[in-house]
């Protein structure tokens, strides 16, 4: 019988060691465990990209992840974007200014990978920025103001 | 729960298939924890290959390029080499999945899972790619149309591994092509796929040509008669419309979710006149 394992990583700039089954999705450790329940499940296959994070700076999916696998990496999930100084980062902030969260559930996805994008393309086209959230579902169907927000966000000065 | 190790290189590795000749193998982990989930399989154990930097990358070795198989899908998007000499598995690679499961997924783990509609596939089919097998004490090659052996089937023995891909640098086919038919256009598991690789002379006559077809059949499917027939002839529609029966004879396609059967014959063929845009 396996036992739990101390599994160390950095989460949102702060080095943390969690206490749980190695074989626990990424998605199950933040939302029941750590209680980060920003970090949405929606297809739990990969399909949907409501559970993006960054590992390392890259997306991935906390649904197709286990939680072995975060030893010794950092992860930042979309609470860590507003934790600096209490505010909100640029592109979450265009997101609300321009209306591109309908029910919201797929916005915190969408912010990972429109921040993926920014930071590797800080000028992306408008097909760019259709590729970059190509993994993303909005049942909603707000992609139109999702683009709109994420082409905002690259015009200004301070882009992510 | 399950076990689950993460060996960090190779030594590590041959060591658990040793004491855990059970195990199931993941990199990625976009088929493999996506079927556990759904309770297709129950491995009593499990190995994360992440960490085994010697399958990772990609290598220059005489007139051959060497893929590892942990090299992920975006790792390979972005590789000078792998653009310049295979456009046909770039163009591949851009319509797999989405950017997060390109992060996560490995050229390898596309290969082992052995799907007919696995979009790295019929490019490794036309380029002739070798897959190198290894094990604690050996290593083969094999071609990638002996290696898969059918839908999720591979000719992979115990304790072995699919430690990488090799594939001929200089093959001198300047047209390469690929193109997938889905449901939607990312995140889309294909209804048909073509792989095309040709030498087209200024008078527009191929000189060669090699093709291959995704989810027509139990495995990707190359027919090297149809490849001889057009081969000498005018790159154009007629040229083409007259080896479509032949491909709609040698192709295998099921009804399925995705698609029927006939409309999958009807579109493999119809693949084929995409080719045209390459004329001169």
């Amino acid at each position: 019988m396996t036992s739990n394992l101390l599994i160390s990583f950095k989460l949102n700039g702060n080095e943390v060691q969690v206490d749980s089954a190695p074989d626990r999705r990424v998605i199950d450790l933040l939302r029941e465990d750590l209680g980060l329940t920003g970090t949405k499940e929606s297809c739990g296959r990969g399909d949907c990209g409501a559970c993006s994070i960054l590992i390392d700076g890259d997306q991935r999916l906390s649904c197709l992840m286990l939680a072995v696998q975060l030893e010794g990496r950092e992860m930042i999930t979309i609470e860590g974007f507003s934790l600096q100084e209490d505010r909100l980062s640029n592109v979450q902030q265009k997101f609300i200014e321009l209306g591109a969260a309908q029910c919201g559930f797929c916005t915190p996805g969408m912010v990972i990978s429109a921040t993926a994008l920014l930071r590797v393309n800080p000028e992306p086209s408008r097909s760019e920025v259709r590729q970059a959230i190509s993994g993303n579902l909005c049942r909603c169907g707000a992609y139109q103001k999702i683009l709109d927000a994420i082409e905002a966000a690259s015009k200004e000065k301070t882009k992510l | 729960m399950t076990d689950i190790f993460l060996p960090s290189d190779l030594d590590e590795l041959w060591r658990l298939l040793n004491i855990k000749p059970e195990a199931a193998l993941y990199a990625g982990g976009t088929d493999l924890l996506v079927k556990r989930r759904s309770g297709l399989i129950d491995p009593p154990s499990l190995v994360c290959l992440e960490r085994i930097q010697e399958l990772k990358g990609v290598k220059e070795c005489g007139d051959e390029v060497f893929v590892g198989a942990l090299t992920t899908h975006s790792e390979l998007l972005s590789h000078r080499v792998i653009r310049k000499h295979f456009p046909v598995l770039i163009q591949a690679i851009a319509v797999l999945g989405s950017p997060p499961v390109r992060n996560m997924g490995t050229i390898g783990g596309n290969i082992v899972t052995a799907s007919p509609a696995g979009d790295t596939l019929a490019p490794l089919y036309v380029l002739d790619a070798q897959m190198e097998i290894r094990s604690l004490s050996s290593s083969r090659r094999v071609p990638i149309s002996a290696f898969i052996l059918g839908p999720g089937q591979i000719d992979l023995g115990q304790g072995e591994i699919l430690a990488g891909v090799w594939i001929k640098r200089h093959q001198g086919f300047r047209l390469q092509h690929y193109e997938k038919v889905g449901r939607r256009n990312a995140l889309a598991c294909s209804v048909v796929s073509m792989a095309a690789i040709m030498r087209v002379s200024s008078d527009n006559r191929i000189y060669e040509i090699r093709l291959a077809w995704g989810s027509v059949g139990p495995t990707v499917m190359r027919f090297p008669e149809v490849e001889r027939l057009l081969e000498g002839k005018p790159l154009t529609v007629d040229g083409l419309n007259d080896v479509i029966e032949l491909v709609h004879a040698g192709i295998k396609p099921i009804d399925d979710i995705r698609a029927t059967a006939s409309y999958r014959r009807e579109v493999a063929g119809r693949l084929l006149h995409r080719l045209i845009n390459y004329s001169t």
